[in-house]
């Protein structure tokens, strides 16, 4: 089981409140029996139609920023669709952690299945990450998970995590499915006091 | 203390605490389609894993069937894959099945209602955000990613942290014209789509109560939209009678006691709330969205927002006017549309057909739109070719199709193309979400959808509807 207690890399920001899935994984990208090459379609609509970085390019686009790791987000990103397909092209791309002022919850929650820990921020910490990553791309940032802290050059902040999301992380429990069949019949007695379940 | 209905199902469905400090929570019914199962199929199989539970599982297909033909194989040859895909997993697995030549296919959100699937105070999991729409019947239903599909699948069960409850309460009339569609992207526009994030809603209130299921599900469906992962309406003899007398009802006898039991689960009257909200139904208008997330939307007689009058949204207020090729200031009524597209899990079906039909009846699609219905299921469909529905949509000049997702998400052959400008009755209007990466959606009602394709502009229905 792989445990995940701190990220470091270099950071990429992608600017912008309520970022939705569309947007990080277009629908057309979900007709595949496997997750296999997304990353070639992370934010595809929105590369092609440029940005608001300082070269007029996506972040995803600019050069200094590949192989980051850590990708820095403002509120609510992730919104709408269910679909896994976001956070796995992101991962797949490289990104190994997110940085936001808020997540969309089932993002947050595909994310952390697939051991891709989004944490939180201020959102003046925020900007001023995004600041510095777009000014020193080569700044090396690394999130400590255990201590809930965010260190990048003489920048230094406190990064949230919901503390049972942390401990599956630093843990290795993250991915549940095994956590869910250990007491398995446990399920069994929970599912015969349902009523509807024993057909009334 | 009383409970709330989210407080007695979370607490009935509980197996255990987590070691993480999660609930395992039991799931009463697992829905399943093509797009976001097939990975989870083939780690079972990587595992050595077999679904737990088939007989609380169903499967259809919904998103990425054409709705013109339905002949096989597929044009689409990744589409064809992924039904063949599903078809396999299915029968491998021992899964009930709605496929492709069965009359129970339709939209997930459609026929689990339908089918009598969907219960009062059960659990309810599906790889797709808008489960939420089974809240209507006093469900607590999560939309899920794949990684918990395959949870789901292997052990009937998922790792859940607590949502808060806010209670929305409407009270009053609906004026005539004004529809479920108004009501929630209202709660959306007023409460922000990150506004629930972390609750579930509780739609209550006397306006709530007398609407029927497919309005209370038009409702629950967008509950995602505004960041809250489930919503729900406490059951009623409404509830009941809609579920009475379908294929996986309880008949006779069960019946009546399953009554019992659903209305136990209902909140109780002395139950307290994390938040209230309270609204009047006289004050709602038709609603328009004019930009690129469901909030950011106005009335029908409004006029779109100005960068410099918009505060901290000032950005994101200039890039969607920017997108949506929009004037600050500009009114929305007017705006000519391209596309007109009645359909979708949000408003599909057969009341909202009809509704639509009563605007359409004895007019003409305007020259330059293109106007098409897609029912939500199979079922919706006939009945709507049986009651006249179908043939009055094309005698005006729509185009009517067969049951699916279609144009809501673009993944069939159904697109917007360029920058085409799309009066839609489903719950998206995110940059690209209707299969072109310019393309542009107008969230509005099917009667408003209706009254847009005959005009060929936004327009308000109230003008038309008697």
């Amino acid at each position: 089981m792989q445990t995940i207690t701190s990220v470091s890399g270099r950071g990429v920001p992608v600017r912008g409140n309520d970022i939705d899935t569309d947007r990080i994984m277009p629908a057309r990208f979900l007709r595949a029996i496997t997750f296999d090459g997304l990353e070639k379609h992370v934010f595809e609509d929105d590369r092609k139609g440029g940005g608001t970085h300082p070269y007029n390019r996506h972040p995803f686009d600019v050069s200094s920023f590949q192989g980051a790791s850590i990708l820095v987000v403002n509120a609510n990103f992730g919104c709408g669709s269910s679909r896994e397909h976001a956070p796995q092209g992101l991962q797949r791309w490289g990104i190994n952690a997110v940085v936001g002022e808020s997540f969309a919850e089932i993002f947050f929650g595909n994310s952390v299945m697939i051991g891709l820990p989004c944490v939180t921020a201020s959102p003046e910490d925020v900007r001023k990450l995004q600041d510095l990553i777009e000014k020193s791309p080569d700044t090396d940032v690394r999130v400590d998970l255990v201590a809930g802290t965010l260190v990048a050059g003489d920048l230094r902040m406190n990064v949230s995590i919901p503390p049972n999301v942390r401990d599956a992380l630093v843990t290795g429990a993250w991915d549940t499915t095994g956590l869910l069949l250990d007491r398995y019949e446990e399920v069994e007695t929970a599912s015969k006091r349902l009523p509807y379940v024993s057909g009334f | 203390m009383g409970k709330t209905l989210l407080q007695k199902v979370w607490d009935l469905h509980t197996v255990r605490q987590l070691p993480t400090g999660q609930t395992q929570l039991f799931i009463g019914l697992h829905l399943v389609h093509e797009v976001t199962t097939p990975q989870a199929f083939d780690e079972l199989r990587a595992r050595g894993w077999t679904v737990a539970r088939p007989d609380r599982t169903f499967a259809t297909t919904d998103h990425i069937i054409p709705t013109k033909t339905r002949q096989r194989p597929f044009l689409d040859v990744m589409a064809e894959d992924m039904l063949a895909s599903l078809e396999r997993n299915v029968r491998d697995f021992g899964i009930r099945f709605a496929g492709l030549d069965d009359d129970r296919q339709g939209i997930v959100h459609v026929i689990g209602p339908e089918l009598g699937l969907t219960q009062p105070g059960m659990t309810i999991a599906c790889g797709d955000s808008h489960t939420s729409t089974h809240g209507a019947f006093g469900a607590v239903a999560f939309g899920i990613g794949t990684s918990q599909v395959r949870d789901v699948l292997a052990s009937q069960c998922l790792a859940m942290e607590p949502l808060k409850v806010r209670r929305i309460r409407l009270s009053g009339t609906l004026a005539k014209g004004v529809y479920a569609k108004d009501v929630v992207l209202t709660i959306i526009q007023r409460l922000g789509v990150r506004g629930g994030t972390g609750y579930a809603y509780e739609y209550a209130g006397d306006a709530i109560e007398r609407m029927s299921m497919d309005e209370r599900m038009t409702i629950c469906n967008m509950s995602i939209e505004g960041g809250a992962r489930v919503g729900y309406v406490n059951p009623d003899e409404t509830t009941f009678e809609y579920i009475k007398g379908r294929p996986f009802a309880p008949s006779g006898e069960a019946f009546e006691r399953a009554k019992t039991w659903w209305r136990s689960m209902a909140t109780d009257r002395d139950a307290s709330f994390d938040d209230d909200v309270e609204m009047r139904a006289e004050e709602l208008t038709p609603i328009v969205t004019w930009g690129v997330n469901p909030g950011q939307s106005i009335g029908i007689d409004g006029r779109v927002p100005s960068p410099e009058s918009s505060g901290s949204d000032k950005q994101a207020v200039t890039d969607a006017l920017d997108y949506m090729g929009l004037r600050p200031g500009q009114p929305i009524a007017g705006m000519k549309v391209d596309v007109a597209f009645i359909g979708s899990c949000t408003n599909s079906r057969l009341s909202d057909l009809r509704e639509a039909a009563r605007i359409v009846r004895g007019h003409r699609v305007a020259p330059h739109v293109k106007a098409l219905v897609v029912p939500g299921s199979v079922a919706v469909s006939r009945a709507a070719e049986q009651e006249g529905i179908a043939e009055i949509f094309r005698a005006a000049g729509f185009e009517w199709r067969g049951a699916g997702c279609s144009m809501c998400l673009g993944m069939n052959p159904d697109k917007l193309e360029g920058n085409q400008v799309c009066a839609a009755s489903s719950n998206r209007n995110f940059k690209g979400r209707q299969g072109s990466p310019t393309g542009r959606t107008l969230l509005m009602s099917p009667a408003m959808v209706a009254a847009a394709a005959l005009a060929g502009e936004v327009t308000d229905v109230r003008k038309v509807v008697n």
